[in-house]
């Protein structure tokens, strides 16, 4: 057993003197009476360790013990993750709630997978067959899906199969293979095994561009600032913008296999919502519970700091390790400026050199780092799988200009910047249609989007002229490119996430949808004056707003369209 | 018996060093000199170097002040005997009561499981339509008001205090006046109130080390009256002036600041302490409703900003009314799909109709011609503040929402209000 004794306590840093070798990013245990909390080696000077704890440090004395596991911060990779909701260290949490009551209890660590469960085993290898890390010997089926039994990634090289089990029951530390390494060394395969956070899994043949659209079922995502398979995307925002709600939304309608929310030190009553819904609420694709095909990671505002870092990596690794077995993942990080502060509370323990607004010189990096685990990959076995990260941003004052922003945007292929005064307006999402960006491709037709954008511009820059000219000053023309613009943005980029039909709209309709006003975009309308070129589209954005909570296969939609379509015909100057 | 110590090596600000043994991070001791006796928490080891955070503050402290170290962490007393009661922040009677010293329970204790807490369901109702309307209060809330000093913040956390349907009242006072002090005493008391109300004031001439214990003392009475099925009202006033003790105390132990002088950890700290509202299941419930005040009507300030993420949404009280923009109560939502089935489209419409006459205004002070369709917004917009917005008004949910079609039906017709089709055949009144 490796020792060492605690020479300093600063809030939940340690400095531990230690005489055998440790390991930088080690875990190690300071011993408090019967209980062990749980720390991380983040800095190693002379033959003093300085470790973050996870826990709070109330009641540590100098030279008590602190015992080095020689492991870095690892997870638990097997069957039984999905469905569960675990804190950033993978405990557990509603099993910790049977065991401590309402509250969290420090140093009480429960195991991640239920050591009792049995799962039915079926092989897919063989022995003789020659392997790589990451290949399947067989699988168990895990609520909807097909949980592959893959080799451990930490193994090197060509593998030979010496032996596989029989379909049967075994519980996740029974041994289901054994392997043999080019140096005749065995190796078991389990059901579990587990990995180290920070290190991606790259167990794959090669990363592709992604390519393919994630369809979110957000018009003003899907259509204008498109999300891709296997991408990476960011929502900045001021507090009371709308992220957690759009990534509320985006976590039930998003078309991917696998959903993993890791709610990073943000507010516990968020989660509660995901958490005591999503059991509740269909899946449309499987027709199964939600809760089915996502895990939760949840490390709350209120739960200690030093794992809000590790809950984020917890959750990357998590979706790394389904998409080894060919699924689609889509991982929320909300919000990745908690983790970033972590980072800085910690920096600033450690007495380092600090950089803008005291985050620590290597944010950019350790940002970049974590969104490039992000990707679409195509397997050993020519299968693809991809995982799509989407992290939401605080930005200190909603001042896009610091530090953790900045840094976010270099990296990912999409920006969806919310906007104060959108939301102020009450147009949800509040998605700025002007600011934001994509480098994904959209799924309605290119030249009918740029028409649009171009609507949306033209028309902001007229509203911005009638403030200093007024009405009077403005000419038809242009003020009939407001009213467009206008329309486009209520009824279209505005979605009322309360109304069931509308909350979500899939790809078949918003093409439809989008097609009727790029039509409508280009008809030349003819009014008498300003004010019936108002009331006119009043009426129709009402209209609308109806057409968009009535269901796509009905009569009763077809029979508003008519409705539309004749009131513009009403109005149109065909000549 | 615990060892006495007498040399103390180091004094700065509200932050002594000793040399000391088996000390227990977090411990408490008693330091005593010529000009008082105080307790102190110990905040940091290094070897043998012992840091003790002083709460009387270093003022008077000789380098041969004897320093008994306790054994134990920072305790209050806990029983029904509070009720009634007013304490300073370190917990000592500012009444002139007797001492309690029974039931002691730790403070600033671990989190709650998020598994164990349920969705909050319940309205709180508080006459005001500006919050019940437009941002209904729900139990288990956490809720800052937003102001500038000078605003009746205090007034209305008052006001909401006494019209809300609780069981117990907790006041947590940092910095504030004597007077203001006074104030909620007296109008506590007035009210018949007092006597389910616990208060812990500390108020702007004491140390400041006290303004820090102040949410973490009423924060964990509140919790053991919500384990006894109470449902709890936890006022805070002033947060502002809880994170500028932390920003002193924090540079006076060299730490590096993050953002105008703040600790790097003051999102981590005030999330620590709001993050106490919670509905337990089976059991009570504590809803937070504080102050922060806006250094220069600046909400981009660190404290109202960092406050903004943490809470469930904020009241913005300017002009002495509650502003819609800027107002938001991110709980509204579960509680007001089952008020009444127009709750949500008055919420909504009347909102986007203020704002449309806010740009009429605007364009009015510039002198532009105004159309037909601004006149009826500044004919709205005026009904809208005057009987509405008026912090005067005093009206339940639902006499609000018709007063909402009265004024809409008196302004507008019913298609250029933006609303459903279904719900105006069923709602818009019908003219006379």
């Amino acid at each position: 057993m490796n020792l060492g004794k605690i020479v300093g306590v600063n809030g939940n840093l340690l400095t531990v003197a230690f005489e055998n070798p440790v390991i930088q990013n080690e875990v190690g245990f300071a011993k408090l009476g019967d209980i062990q909390l749980k720390a991380e080696v983040i800095r190693i000077r002379d033959r003093n360790a300085e470790l973050q704890v996870f826990e709070d440090t109330t009641g540590l004395r100098i030279g008590d013990q602190v015992e080095f596991s020689g492991a870095l911060l690892s997870v638990e990779l097997g069957p039984g993750l999905l469905t569960q909701v675990f804190d950033g260290l993978q405990n557990p949490l509603p099993a910790l709630a049977e065991e401590c009551g309402f509250f969290l209890q420090r140093g009480k660590y429960l195991d991640p997978l239920p050591r009792d469960a049995k799962w039915a085993f079926t092989p897919i290898a063989k022995a003789g067959d020659t392997v790589v890390a990451g290949d399947a010997v067989g699988q168990v089926p895990e609520g909807i899906f097909d949980h592959k039994i893959m080799v451990p990634f930490r193994l090197h090289g060509r593998l030979t199969v010496k032996s596989v089990e029989a379909a049967g029951e075994y519980t996740v530390e029974q041994v289901v293979a054994v392997v043999t390494d080019d140096k005749g060394r065995d190796h078991d395969v389990k059901l579990m095994q587990v990995w180290p956070v920070k290190m991606p899994i790259k167990c794959y043949a090669e990363r592709l561009r992604p390519t393919e659209p994630l369809a979110t079922s957000q018009r003003i995502v899907d259509t204008f600032f498109p999300v891709a398979r296997g991408g990476t995307y960011c929502i900045p925002g001021p507090f009371g913008a709308g992220k957690t709600v759009l990534q509320q939304i985006t976590s039930r309608h998003a078309d991917v296999d696998i959903v993993i929310i890791a709610a990073c030190g943000e507010r516990a009553g968020e989660v509660v919502e995901t958490l005591r819904e999503f059991p509740e609420l269909t899946d449309p694709k499987t027709g199964k519970s939600l809760m089915e095909r996502t895990v939760i990671i949840c490390n709350t505002s209120s739960m200690p700091v030093a794992a809000r870092e590790a809950s984020v990596y917890t959750g990357v690794t998590l979706a790394e390790y389904y998409r080894q077995m060919g699924l689609d993942v889509l991982l929320l990080a909300d919000s990745t400026s908690r983790w970033a502060q972590a980072l800085r509370e910690m920096s600033g323990r450690l007495e380092e050199i600090p950089g803008e607004e005291a985050f620590p010189a290597y944010l950019e990096s350790v940002i970049a780092a974590f969104y490039e685990r992000g990707g679409v990959v195509r397997l050993n076995n020519g299968e693809t799988g991809s995982v799509t990260i989407g992290g939401t941003v605080s930005p200190a004052g909603g001042n896009f200009e610091e530090p953790v922003t900045q840094g976010t945007l270099k990296v990912v292929g999409a920006f969806h910047g919310l906007s104060r005064a959108r939301s102020d307006a009450r147009r949800y999402p509040a998605i700025d249609p002007l600011e934001s960006w994509s480098k994904y491709k959209s799924v309605v037709d290119e030249e009918e989007l740029a028409q649009a954008r171009r609507f949306l511009r033209e028309g902001s820059e007229v509203g911005q002229m009638m403030k200093v000219v007024g009405e009077e000053g403005t000419s038809i023309e242009d003020f009939m490119g407001y009213l467009k613009g206008e329309y486009l943005d209520d009824v279209y980029l505005q979605q009322n996430a309360f109304n069931d039909v509308d909350a979500a709209t899939p790809v078949d309709r918003q093409k439809h949808v989008f097609g009727f006003i790029a039509r409508l975009l280009k008809t030349k309308l003819k009014f008498e004056d300003k004010d019936a070129a108002r009331g006119f589209f009043q009426k129709l954005t009402q209209a609308t707003r109806d057409w968009n909570q009535i269901a796509f296969d009905s009569d009763e939609f077809k029979k508003q369209e008519e409705q539309l379509d004749h009131q513009i015909a009403e109005v149109a100057d065909y000549a | 018996m615990h060892k006495v110590y007498h040399r103390i090596e180091q004094i700065a600000g509200n932050v002594i060093v000793v040399t000391a043994e088996d000390v227990i991070y977090g411990e408490l001791a008693r330091v005593e000199s010529d000009f008082g006796a105080s307790l102190a928490q110990v905040i940091r080891l290094e070897n043998s170097r012992v840091y003790l955070q002083v709460f009387a503050g270093g003022r008077g402290i000789s380098t041969d002040a004897k320093v008994r170290f306790l054994g134990n962490t920072m305790q209050i007393p806990f029983s029904e005997n509070l009720m009634g009661r007013v304490f300073t922040g370190s917990g000592v009677p500012r009444d002139n009561g007797p001492v309690i010293t029974e039931n002691l329970i730790p403070i600033g204790g671990p989190s709650v499981n998020p598994a164990k807490r349920i969705i909050p369901r319940n309205m709180v109702r508080t006459g005001i339509p500006m919050i019940d309307v437009f941002n209904t209060l729900v139990e288990s809330q956490k809720l800052p008001i937003f102001s500038v000093a000078g605003e009746p913040y205090n007034e209305l956390l008052a006001r909401i205090a006494l019209q809300a349907e609780v069981d117990i009242i907790i006041l947590g006072g940092m910095g504030l006046k004597h007077d203001d002090y006074l104030y909620f005493r007296d109008y506590l008391e007035e009210n018949g109130a007092l006597s389910r109300s616990v208060l812990y004031v500390h108020t702007a001439a004491d140390p400041t080390v006290e303004c820090m214990l102040v949410p973490d003392i009423a924060l964990a009475t509140a919790e053991q009256f919500a384990l006894q099925d109470k449902r709890v009202l936890v006022l805070l006033t002033d947060m502002t002036n809880f994170a500028d003790a932390m920003k002193e105390v924090a540079i006076t132990m060299e730490q590096i600041p993050s953002n105008r002088g703040y600790p790097g950890d003051l999102y981590s700290q005030l999330a620590s302490r709001y993050e106490k509202a919670v509905d337990f299941e089976g059991s009570g419930s504590i809803t937070i409703l504080a102050v922060t005040t806006m250094p220069g009507d600046d909400v981009t300030h660190p404290v109202p900003d960092n406050t903004g993420y943490i809470t469930e949404g904020q009241f913005y009280l300017k002009n002495g009314r509650i502003e819609p923009f800027g107002s938001l109560s991110r709980l509204k939502q579960q509680v007001n799909g089952t008020t009444r089935d127009d709750h949500r489209t008055i919420m909504d419409t009347m909102i986007q109709l203020y704002a449309s006459y806010k740009e009429t205004l605007e364009k009015q002070s510039m002198g532009f011609r105004m159309s037909g369709w601004d006149s009826k917004l500044l004919k709205y917009g005026e009904r809208f503040e005057n009987e509405m917005m008026a912090l005067s008004v005093n009206i339940p949910l639902e006499e609000a929402l018709d007063r909402g079609w009265a004024i809409l039906a008196d302004c507008f017709e019913p298609q250029e209000t933006g609303i459903a089709s279904k719900l105006t055949d069923a709602f818009w009144p019908k003219s006379v």
